[in-house]
């Protein structure tokens, strides 16, 4: 086991070398520069303009070759220094990240759980009989081809316009500031409702299709027949089928909560959700080096974490994966 | 005597492909779309650009689909924005077919150290948050088009099929036939194309289907966000002026409810002629 | 326990039609008797065991019935055959390999299955380490998973599983077809074991190996293209058949001893009907040497001698 281990181990730490230098890179290469962007929206007169680019970017050490402005990263980046944002000067990066992050997570959080939950024992159900099945699975079949902007825009409009029961921008009340009161909880709430339901609507389908097929594969699988042929009762049969079933559903869900860091984007456009997504379109816009790189390194570093948790976990639940490595 | 073996086989396929209700919606929804894509710019009277009529123009017989705020056409934009779809579909689709199709097959026919860096290869790639990734490349170039974009989803979303492919082959790698083949002295190539090609041809086929679905609802979320091409028409990009110029708050819904409508359609179609497409493959899956 | 098939049909639907998977197939099983069921592949012989146990779709019960003790089997009624499956009629099936569920510790699948079926584990348990013991397992095979056990293993495994309840009748399914010539010496050895000390009463041993069905079998009955064509004592179906089939069938088996460069290994030419839309009559007669026209009927199972049946005119037309 210490071998399988060991080897997965390396090969992430090659992908998270290879991903951070990349990161690193992309900035680099992209054209714009970011002292000459936040000084252009200081409206400084020429000469002043002219001292403080140079002092800018020796302050934010642009001006050093390129291979130690790379290792100055790397060093930065085990203390935890993701930079000061050029946007949001003075702010350092891993802060205005920080900010971020929580709305992702309260957001993302509870639609990827229970839209798994759910999804799955929908699935399950519909595989019982034929007719629900049917019927069900087109359903969530449309649901998967549905684009999420789409099936977004809709809710904000049906729910939010036409019926008026939500807000369709911002985490909270614009009126209010961040406050620990009922009133502010509850606009809290009120304003995380539809983009909340629009991702569990939309993940929802694919969790049911993929359980679905998972369930009636493992019911026409041999050791179901074998059942079957004892006289087992269809419970019994169920609970196994469903049992293995969930194997591969849970790495997909682990899968999914990985990218909770990336944020999502789209719903964050169309709610103006204060996210990471929204952050990193931001960044980009003001072209804002150091809070795209921050941006993207906290999601890389978040989706190997989370590939590494899923082999684990799967080898925790799956005697299959474990005994298999006896043979290696 | 082959191939009347063939063709026996041919009819017998098209005789279940015939009586297959998933296949037969599916493909005719596609082929509707297709051919409004194709042909639909006949029926337009009006320039998808052009200033045509007055604004935010609820559907009427002069403008089917109403105008925009700016008192454009939309259904004018809707053709030209179907036509895009289809095309980053089949480019964006077809590329990533194609290069999960190398990957996977090479990675599971010739294992070993070849496919230990092939898998490397994979996992970085999908590790890589493409959208984060495309976002700072979209920055780069100022003016893109279609083109670009699906040569873009073409090679960031292949591991998906490079990952299934290569599963596929290793299982038919170990098949009888192909063991015999080779202890018959058939040149690995050979072999490739005459055994293992035939039985996955239709796993190719329906990899295609996935990856051109998953193109297109790549496309729109790429074109909402203002990340699509930056001339032209497209369904996302219809979304994304429509909220952009607040079709929300003025209620101009024949504005935004077309387009998604269309590519829900086009991709549920699309999944449905999978799942039929499954069904013929398998014979077990047939109903009874 | 008795046995006794009557005129038992039954088809598999199909979206071309159904496949007349078995014909009209009559004969009997007495107390105690382990019977060999045998044929190529695609007889019907896999048809025959699932028809008496486990008779769901795409099967169909088209006609006929099956006895067990004087008591109808409600075959077609996949509800109501419960309470004769495991504990009266049992089977050890074809993919006995993979009829545990691979997530589960043997041992616990099997308190599973008999707590399912109203039946107290523990008190099962000193019984079921009996039963281990009979088949050469150690015990702490109840601690393992599927996937830790040889292929031996589990095909005892399950064969102490499937028999566990003592059942009147067991269906033995290609038992032997997967494993190495000695171990399938031992499975073979077991099998008899039971029947001697009584843990099942009477066997069927479906196989295409007729080598092991002449070291365990009383008789052997052998099919052809979903009907029955020759049922007897094994002696008697080993060295003198009477049906052309089995007479070519028997001497295509190699012999120990024989050098081929003196006999050439002969099989039988042509293939089996597809049973969609077998011919009328006789199904062998497109392939028999003996054939005529009295063939274009379905010959009965007849019985030409006390305890040897044969459903061929040539034997009957000449005893008549």
């Amino acid at each position: 086991m210490r071998r399988y281990f060991g080897r997965k181990l390396l090969i992430y730490l090659v992908t998270f070398f290879l991903a951070v230098t990349i990161d690193w890179l992309i900035p680099r290469l992209t054209p714009g520069d970011p002292i000459q962007n936040m000084l252009a929206r200081a409206a400084l007169n020429a000469n002043a303009a002219e001292t403080m680019y140079t002092y800018y970017t020796h302050a934010f050490r642009l001006d050093l070759p390129i291979w130690q402005q790379y290792l100055n990263f790397w060093n930065a980046l085990f203390h935890g220094d993701l930079g000061i944002s050029t946007y949001l000067f003075p702010t350092p990066v891993a802060d205005v990240i920080k900010d971020a992050v929580p709305y992702d997570i309260f957001l993302l959080l509870p639609a990827i759980l229970l839209s798994w939950w759910a999804g799955n024992k929908f699935g399950a159900f519909a595989a019982r009989t034929k007719r629900l099945d049917n019927t069900a699975l087109p359903i969530a079949y449309l649901l998967t081809a549905t684009p999420y902007m789409w099936l977004g825009i809709l809710l904000a409009w049906l729910f939010g316009i036409i019926l008026g029961w939500f807000p369709i921008a911002g985490a909270y009340s614009y009126t209010m500031g961040t406050e620990l009161s009922w009133t502010f909880v509850g606009s809290v709430l009120h304003h995380w409702f539809l983009p909340f339901a629009s991702l569990f609507i939309i993940f929802f389908g694919g969790w049911a299709i993929g359980m679905r097929n998972m369930i009636i594969y493992e019911l026409e699988a041999d050791y179901s027949h074998y059942l079957e042929a004892l006289g087992a009762p269809r419970k019994l049969i169920r609970k196994y089928a469903f049992r293995n079933a969930i194997l591969p559903q849970i790495t997909g869900l682990a899968l999914q909560l990985g990218v909770i860091v990336a944020g999502a984007l789209v719903t964050e456009v169309v709610f103006s959700y204060p996210g990471i997504g929204y952050l990193i379109l931001a960044a980009i816009q003001n072209q804002d080096y150091f809070l795209v790189q921050g941006c993207f390194l906290f999601i890389i570093m978040g989706v190997l974490l989370a590939n590494f948790l899923i082999d684990i976990a799967y080898v925790i639940v799956d005697p299959r994966t474990r005994k298999g490595m006896v043979g290696e | 005597m082959a191939e009347a073996k063939d063709k026996k086989k041919r009819n017998e396929f098209l005789y279940f492909a015939f009586r297959n209700n998933k296949l037969k919606v599916g493909i005719s929804i596609v082929l509707f779309f297709l051919v409004l894509a194709a042909v639909g710019a006949l029926f337009t009277k009006h320039d998808p650009e052009a200033f045509v009529g007055p604004l935010s123009d609820p559907p009427s017989s002069e403008f089917w689909f109403g105008t925009t705020v700016f008192g454009q056409d939309v259904f004018a934009q809707f053709v030209a924005g179907v036509r895009a779809t289809f095309i980053v579909g089949a480019l964006g689709g077809g590329l990533a077919t194609l290069i999960g199709m190398l990957v996977g097959f090479v990675a599971g026919y010739r294992g070993g150290m070849v496919d230990e860096s092939l898998n490397v290869l994979t996992n970085i790639v999908l590790v890589i948050p493409t959208f984060a990734l495309l976002l700072i490349i979209s920055a780069y170039f100022e003016v893109r088009g279609l083109i670009l974009e699906s040569v873009f989803i073409g090679l960031t979303s292949w591991p998906w099929a490079a990952r299934a492919i290569r599963s596929q082959t290793l299982s038919l790698r170990s098949r009888e036939f192909v063991d015999l083949a080779r202890m018959s002295g058939m040149k690995p190539l050979r072999i490739i194309f005459t055994e293992i090609a035939p039985n996955m041809m239709s796993y190719l086929v329906m990899a295609f289907i996935l990856q051109f679905g998953g193109a297109i609802l790549i496309a729109a979320t790429l074109d909402f966000i203002g990340l699509g091409p930056t001339t032209g028409f497209s369904l996302g990009i219809m979304m994304q002026y429509a909220v952009l110029w607040g079709a929300l708050p003025l209620g101009t819904w024949w504005w935004f409810v077309p387009p998604g409508a269309a590519i829900a359609a086009i991709v549920g179609a699309l999944y449905f002629m999978n799942v039929g497409l499954d069904e013929l493959f398998n014979p077990k899956l047939r109903e009874t | 326990m008795s046995l006794r098939v009557e005129d038992l049909t039954v088809y598999y639907q199909t979206l071309r039609g159904d496949v007349r998977a078995l014909e009209s197939t009559t004969f009997s099983i007495a107390d105690g008797e382990i019977m060999g069921l045998a044929g190529e592949s695609g007889c019907g012989k896999t048809t025959l065991a699932n028809g008496l146990i486990l008779l769901v779709p795409p099967m169909r019960h088209v006609g006929g019935r099956v006895l067990l003790d004087d008591r109808e089997l409600p075959i077609a009624d996949v509800e109501a055959m419960n309470r004769f499956r495991f504990k009266e009629i049992s089977v050890i099936p074809q993919y006995a390999m993979n009829a545990m569920n691979p997530t589960r510790k043997v041992g616990r699948m099997a308190a599973e299955l008999l707590r399912s079926r109203r039946i107290d584990p523990k008190r099962t348990l000193p019984e079921l380490e009996k039963r281990l013991d009979l088949v050469e397992l150690n015990r702490s095979v109840l601690k393992m998973y599927p996937i830790e056990m040889s292929g031996g293993m589990k095909q005892r495994m399950v064969m102490v599983l499937s028999t566990l309840m003592d059942p009147s009748l067991l269906l033995a399914d290609e038992i032997t077809s997967a494993l190495d010539v000695s171990t399938q010496k031992a499975v073979a050895k077991m099998l008899v074991d039971f029947r001697d000390r009584e843990i099942v009463k009477s066997i069927i041993v479906i196989t295409h190996d007729m080598s092991i069905l002449y070291q365990i079998a009383d008789s052997i009955l052998i099919m052809y293209a979903g009907q029955l064509a020759e049922k007897g004592p094994t002696e008697t179906i080993i060295h003198s058949p009477r049906h052309p089939y089995t007479k070519l069938l028997i001497t295509s088996l190699p012999k120990v001893g024989v050098k081929h460069d003196a006999t050439r290994l002969t099989g039988i030419p042509g293939k089996p009907p597809l049973l969609l839309d077998p011919p009328e009559g006789c199904r062998f007669r497109e392939r028999c040497p003996a054939a005529f026209e009295r063939c274009r009927d379905v010959p009965p199972f007849v019985e030409i001698e006390p305890g040897h049946f044969v459903a061929c005119w040539r034997e009957t037309e000449s005893n008549a």
